[in-house]
């Protein structure tokens, strides 16, 4: 199967009128951090449910481990250490009861790792989920993703709700995954700057489409931030090819660019402006500058 | 290692790693022989993805600022001595750049910050500086 993990080919979805998958497909490689960003509604939980086996493909395919997910989930989700956005845990259980519950499925499970993690977040093996705080429950169902040391680590939204210390386990957590030799994350969230950071491969999607879709490194190449300075204050937003996004006021705009920097040079020039400034650009401009600001 | 990583510039993550390490080989921060963290430490510290630390380290090693000793670490290189001189030299025309920006921008000449570098200077060597 080579070195996909995850291999999604040409799926579309549609609940009613809206399409929340239209045409995707990407591929996560192994041993990468694999960062996946959109807004909210963008379609990253219905690809997350899809990939789990939770959904089937209506149209095109789904490969996890190179196996259907829907027709082989006890070969798929055995590898698969998942923690979802709303931490969906059996309220009644135990820490300790749900740890012996999940072991139960994970031949692999490795006790020692599972309680000294207990013992760094400081959690009580005897609470009973229904009473932990927002922030227990989010390392509860961490240890319960990754102590059986999964093949692929799959986070949705991991970071949605949480305080900084919190934020801060879960992505060493994903590190520590990582960082042992052949292990993947697939992380789904709308912090760019999370994304930015833990990413070797991110894939951004809106309304349902793949719209950018790279390594980070070679993202961050193609795109630039421009400072323009117009000799003469502009009173409405000046067009510019070769441009993504263009803001400012008076005299001063900024700008992103994909690639075409010399088409966006010569439009510059020519408008008797010139560029005073030009630096790469943070994911998060490079996010707004493809989908817009009402996006986030 | 204290690395600071910010996203506001744009500069990608290891580069800032392989600048940060060379500014601390250069200063003498971290002398020769030195270890540096294992990845997956540095990378737990920055929060950072492994592969991040793994290519700023390779990148280090290409120039010589570091290198492998097999099963026990990555070290500062004893012979960094010509690559430190233009670091250093990199570091402080940086700073040079700056403060002529600055000073340009301020109306200064060329002649005038001459003076107050050589007016600072005499004020540190007799204590007087703040």
């Amino acid at each position: 199967m080579g070195n996909k993990v995850v291999d999604i080919q040409g799926v579309t979805r549609q609940f009613g009128d809206l399409k929340a998958l239209d045409d995707i497909s990407f591929a996560v490689e192994r041993g990468c951090v694999h960062g996946l960003v959109g807004a909210n509604g963008a379609g990253k939980t219905t690809l997350i449910k899809h990939i789990l086996g939770l959904l089937k493909a209506k149209s095109g395919t789904v490969r996890v481990f190179d196996q259907d997910p829907v027709r082989k989930p006890v070969e798929v989700l055995g590898r698969i250490g998942y923690l979802s956005e709303e931490r969906d845990l059996p309220e009644w259980m135990r820490i300790h009861e749900l740890m012996r519950y999940t072991q139960a499925y994970h031949p692999k499970w490795d006790m020692n790792y599972a309680d000294s993690l207990i013992k760094t977040f400081e959690l009580d093996p005897r609470q009973k989920i229904k009473d932990l705080s927002r922030g227990q429950r989010a390392l509860t169902g961490l240890i319960a993703a990754v102590a059986h040391r999964p093949d692929l680590l799959l986070l949705d939204e991991p970071s949605s709700g949480l305080d900084a210390v919190v934020r801060q386990d879960i992505l060493k957590e994903v590190v520590r995954a990582v960082a042992d030799e052949g292990r993947t994350a697939l992380f789904s969230s709308h912090l760019l700057d999370e994304v930015e950071r833990m990413s070797d491969v991110v894939t951004m999607i809106h309304k349902g489409k793949v719209v950018l879709h790279g390594t980070l490194d070679d993202i961050k190449a193609a795109h630039q931030c421009l400072t323009i300075q117009f000799s003469e204050e502009q009173t409405s937003r000046p067009e510019i090819a070769g441009v993504l996004s263009l803001e400012g006021y008076g005299n001063q705009w900024q700008a992103v660019c994909n690639g075409e920097f010399e088409v966006a040079k010569a439009a510059i020039q020519s408008l008797g402006a010139k560029i005073t400034e030009a630096r790469g650009a943070s994911l998060q401009e490079i996010f707004v500058a493809r989908v817009g600001r009402g996006a986030m | 290692m204290n690395i600071q990583i910010t996203l506001k510039d744009g500069v990608p993550i290891y580069r800032q790693i392989v600048n940060q390490v060379k500014y601390m080989v250069a200063s003498g921060q971290l002398q020769p022989g030195m270890e540096v963290p294992p990845i997956r430490v540095l990378a737990e510290q920055l929060l950072v993805t492994p592969n991040t630390v793994v290519k700023a380290y390779r990148e280090l090693e290409t120039e010589g600022v570091v290198y492998k000793r097999r099963g026990a670490g990555t070290f500062i290189s004893e012979n960094g001595s010509p690559l430190k001189a233009a670091e250093q030299r990199r570091i402080l025309t940086e700073r040079a750049d700056t403060l002529l920006t600055e000073a340009r921008q301020m109306g200064y000449s060329v002649e005038d910050i001459m003076k107050l570098v050589k007016e600072r200077a005499a004020e540190l060597e007799n204590g007087t500086g703040n």
